[in-house]
């Protein structure tokens, strides 16, 4: 069996940092390689180097054996090489063959785009790949699925033999990630080769027919899928054993903290996402809401947090009815949110870490007296959060957007819980995290709850609401399908309910 | 396996530091560096014209700060005769220099105030004009008062009409979501009719020209000479508004709010930061500053207002926030060097025959430099260090 592509030795080393140091790599004819690292493992640098973004300061890259320079990404296109990004670089409002020909456009006459030829070439691909992409659809109506699909027929269409998908099953459904597999499979069946990036364990023994397990910009070494278990690539992952379950007492419920009642939300473009929701909950437990993203969890999140206005309902806060839902009202009173998305609310990049260490509690004492900055007291609180909940950074004074996805999350949930707090609204607090991160991040929630804090959690992740919630509601098409003990729920059943569909049978109902 | 990833808590202190000094260092480099490029590429320019460029480049130097000939030979005289006549002579055109950058900074601290907000105030020219004609009113309507009240409220006067005309531009940001380079652009055209009317009607003095009446002595600000030196108080004012824009941004929870929302708005909301309170504020203040830029420029030199009063402070405003990389510190540096150019470039015409739009061209230079600092690191090899953006203006409505 040939390989088709090999890295030897590859260094690359950025001011300060040693970001790939002497990777070796090697992919199969017709093979799936997994590239399994935390964030910040280098793999991002790596796929960059291949795709001829960065120069390598050493090393080697063979195509076929052959050794080649890589300078540009039409270098990589030219030896076949093509990268699916994590962030789809689509434009929205054009169709899907005007995005596919997009920088190679050919043309008719030498002036007039010839879009039948392109569009009679994507039909090829999608049924030759089984990929049902219709070339005319425009980019804006198709769902993140099959946006992605697009992103692979471009590839495809550019005639790549190896393929570089990044993180691509950050933004898909359960459903989505399972027909990605398939067409992945359909992919190496006609003889591609791919190499697939993520920090997903168990995806990885599903897809994987190589394992390469990189840590800290090294190969830690490779591994068959049928070796492996969760914990054995965790633990290759991070270095040191990890806890993959979480470890909870049983919840000591208390006295109600939220209660909601017939709640109406419409999310920005005035449409109504949140259809008369009711829920409570209680100090001293987790409430789940689960379902599948887009069902009105982010609205629903936004109005309680002040984001969104109501549209009507009622929310009761520790007993007190709540009029004006504004955020200052809201996290006065004790609500701390870590939001969905932490680069857009809840961090400010360009901004130093101490500045976010109190973004929500500069107007008081003691970091500020009057109108004056207390810049000693912002400081010395800084400090001391980075240290007790472990972010990893220089100092406290370079900006939070030069931290890893994972420390940028850990400044957000020292500073949430750095104040007086008596419920939590947590919503995908773990979303694109490493596997240490997210243990790290799953123990605080489960302490805050034990020390009688009332936690509303939202995930897409089936699994961390399972972890995590002593009572789970599940979401769908802004609605409440059902609120059960988590304790005597299965799987299966909570797929039902987040596919809409509500048996009939009995279930323990809450 | 063993190893984890910690940082290195040694030298740490000493690493901030470095970073701190060499991001300062940068700042400082690339608006240098766009300088003597503009200059340099100004000196091409003047020899294809076939003009000699030492010495055009030679008289806008002696324009701007003066010949130091001059200034020795006047000290001398002063010393040995006590006659001042010619160090006043050798000290005008430093000293006038620094006249021409005192509205450049009142105007350029309203744009970059502006800016740090994520607010394009282009209005700053229209609000200088309405600085200028309220303080222009209060100063020459108002009679018997003494100077500690008249002056001062001469002043308050062009700050709370450049404040409300600012304000306008923001309140509508605020409620309606208009974008206010728009509105902005709109109340500078509504400035300028509304100041013809008002200098060819109610504010016309007697006599053929449309200008105001003299302001009283009482509403002057002072000057540090006797004639012909028209430097005063409003550069020091100007100054100590500068410290101030510096300390409310940097210092108080108010600039902690402004800082925020120009950052990042949806964070700053999250936060519990009210958005709309803080434009239709910063729009204020921004048109306070500019308001006051008139005011100086009345109060301090002119002493009354014309049509056509505005030399473009307002337009250059925003090269100058650029310049500055919309710091207050960075602005009175950018300020005090278009200062000096403009000053010098009156006698690089009169000496050397240099059409005056000259300086135009090498401000021009200077800003595509600023703008595009790549082509800066290009030419003289600077790696860049990783510095982001101002956001300059978002996009419409929300």
């Amino acid at each position: 069996m040939t390989n088709v592509l090999e890295l030897r030795g590859i260094t690359k080393r950025f001011p300060g940092v040693l970001a790939n140091d002497k990777i070796d790599i090697t992919l199969r004819e017709g093979k799936i390689l997994a590239l399994l690292g935390e964030n910040g493992a280098g793999k991002t640098t790596l796929m960059n180097i291949l795709y001829g973004l960065y120069k390598p300061d050493e090393g080697q890259i063979l195509v076929r054996g052959k050794e080649v320079t890589i300078h540009s990404p039409n270098d990589a296109i030219e030896r076949g090489i093509g990268m699916v990004h994590q962030h789809f670089m689509l434009v929205p409002v054009m169709t899907v063959t005007e995005n596919v020909m997009l920088g190679v456009e050919p043309t008719k006459n030498g002036i007039f785009l010839d879009k039948e030829k392109v569009a009679k070439r994507i039909r090829e691909i999608s049924d030759q790949y089984g990929l049902a992409v219709d070339p005319t659809a425009y980019i804006k109506d198709l769902p993140v699925g099959i946006q992605q699909r697009v992103e692979i027929i471009k590839v495809l269409y550019r005639q790549a033999n190896i393929l570089i998908l990044d993180e691509p099953t950050a933004v898909l459904t359960p459903q989505e990630v399972d027909g990605l597999f398939q067409i992945l499979q359909t992919l190496i069946d006609k003889g591609k080769s791919i190499i697939f990036i993520t920090h997903k364990l168990k995806e990885v023994m599903h897809a994987a027919d190589d394992i390469t397990v990189l840590r800290l910009g090294r190969v830690v070494g490779s591994i068959d899928p049928k070796d492996a278990t969760p914990e054995i690539l965790a633990t290759m992952m991070v270095g040191r054993d990890v806890n993959l379950v979480v470890n909870k007492k049983a919840a000591q419920v208390k006295e109600v903290a939220l209660e909601v009642k017939d709640l109406f939300v419409r999310d920005e473009r005035q449409n109504l996402t949140v259809n008369g929701v009711s829920f409570e909950v209680r100090k001293g437990e987790v409430l789940g809401v689960a379902g599948v993203q887009g069902n009105g969890q982010t609205e629903l999140v936004y109005a309680l947090t002040g984001l969104l206005p109501l549209d009507s309902g009622q929310i009761t806060l520790l007993g007190e009815a709540i009029k004006h839902t504004t955020p200052r009202n809201i996290l006065e009173r004790g609500v701390a949110h870590i939001p969905e998305d932490r680069q857009r609310h809840g961090l400010i990049l360009s901004f130093p870490i101490h500045d976010n260490m109190m973004l929500c509690t500069y107007y008081k004492p003691p970091f500020a007296r009057g109108v004056s900055l207390q810049a000693k007291k912002i400081f010395s609180n800084a400090e001391e959060l980075v240290k007790q909940y472990d972010v990893r950074t220089p100092n406290i004074y370079v900006n939070a957007g030069t931290l890893s996805g994972g420390n940028q999350q850990k400044v957000i949930v020292a500073r949430e819980f750095s104040r007086p707090i008596q419920l939590l609204i947590a919503s995908q607090p773990t979303r694109g995290l490493d596997v240490g991160s997210i243990e790290y991040i799953h123990s605080r929630i489960i302490q805050k709850r034990d020390e009688g804090t009332g936690v509303l959690l939202v995930s897409s992740e089936l699994d961390e609401i399972l972890a995590l919630s002593d009572r789970i509601a599940v979401m769908y098409k802004g609605q409440i399908m059902d609120i059960l003990d988590a304790s005597k729920v299965n799987k299966e059943y909570l797929g039902l309910l987040m596919a809409g569909v509500h048996p009939t049978n009995t279930a323990t109902k809450n | 396996m063993s190893e984890t990833a910690t940082p290195k808590p040694t030298e740490t202190k000493k690493e901030e530091k470095d970073a701190r000094n060499s991001s300062i260092g940068q700042a400082l480099l690339i608006p240098s560096l766009a300088v003597l490029s503009g200059l340099i590429i100004g000196a091409i320019v003047i020899a294809v014209s076939g003009a000699n460029v030492f010495t055009a480049y030679g008289a806008l130097f002696t324009g701007s700060f003066g010949s130091p000939t001059e200034l020795i030979e006047g000290l001398r005289i002063f010393f040995a005769t006590g006659d001042n006549a010619s160090l006043v002579k050798a000290i005008y055109p430093f000293t006038e220099s620094l006249v021409t950058a005192t509205p450049y900074i009142f105007a350029g601290l309203s744009v970059a105030l502006g800016f740090r907000c994520g607010l394009f105030n282009i209005g700053a020219e229209g609000q200088f004009f309405i600085g200028a004609l309220c303080s222009a009113f209060v100063g020459y309507s108002i009679k018997g008062l003494p100077a500690y009240i008249h002056l001062p409220l001469a002043l308050l006067g062009g700050a709370a009409g450049g404040a409300f005309w600012g304000m306008i531009p923001g309140y509508l940001k605020a409620r309606f979501g208009a974008h206010e380079v728009v509105n902005t652009i709109m109340m500078n055209w509504i400035a300028f009719r509304l100041s013809d009317w008002l200098l060819n009607g109610p504010m016309k003095a007697s006599g053929f020209r449309p200008v105001t009446a003299n302001v009283l002595p009482t509403a002057e600000l002072p000057r540090f000479f006797a004639d012909p030196l028209r430097f005063n108080w409003g550069f020091v004012l100007a100054l100590i508004m500068a410290y101030a824009v510096y300390w409310l941004l940097f210092k108080t929870t108010i600039g902690f709010e402004i800082r925020s929302v120009g950052a990042n708005p949806d964070a700053s909301k999250y936060a519990g930061m009210n958005i709309i309170k803080n434009f239709v504020l910063v729009m204020a203040l921004a048109g306070g500053l500019a308001g006051l830029a008139g005011s100086s420029q009345v109060l301090g030199v002119d002493h009354w207002v014309g049509q056509g009063f505005s030399a473009g402070y307002g337009f250059d405003a925003i090269a100058l926030a650029l310049l500055g990389k919309s710091h207050p510190f960075g602005v009175v540096l950018a300020a005090l060097l278009f200062g000096f150019l403009r000053s010098g470039a009156t006698d690089m015409q009169s000496m050397a025959g240099i059409p005056i739009d000259i300086i135009s061209i090498i401000q021009g230079l200077v800003i595509i430099f600023i703008a595009a600092p790549d082509i800066i690191r290009w030419l003289y090899r600077i790696r860049s260090l990783k510095v982001e953006n101002t956001v300059l203006t978002r996009g419409w409505g929300k």
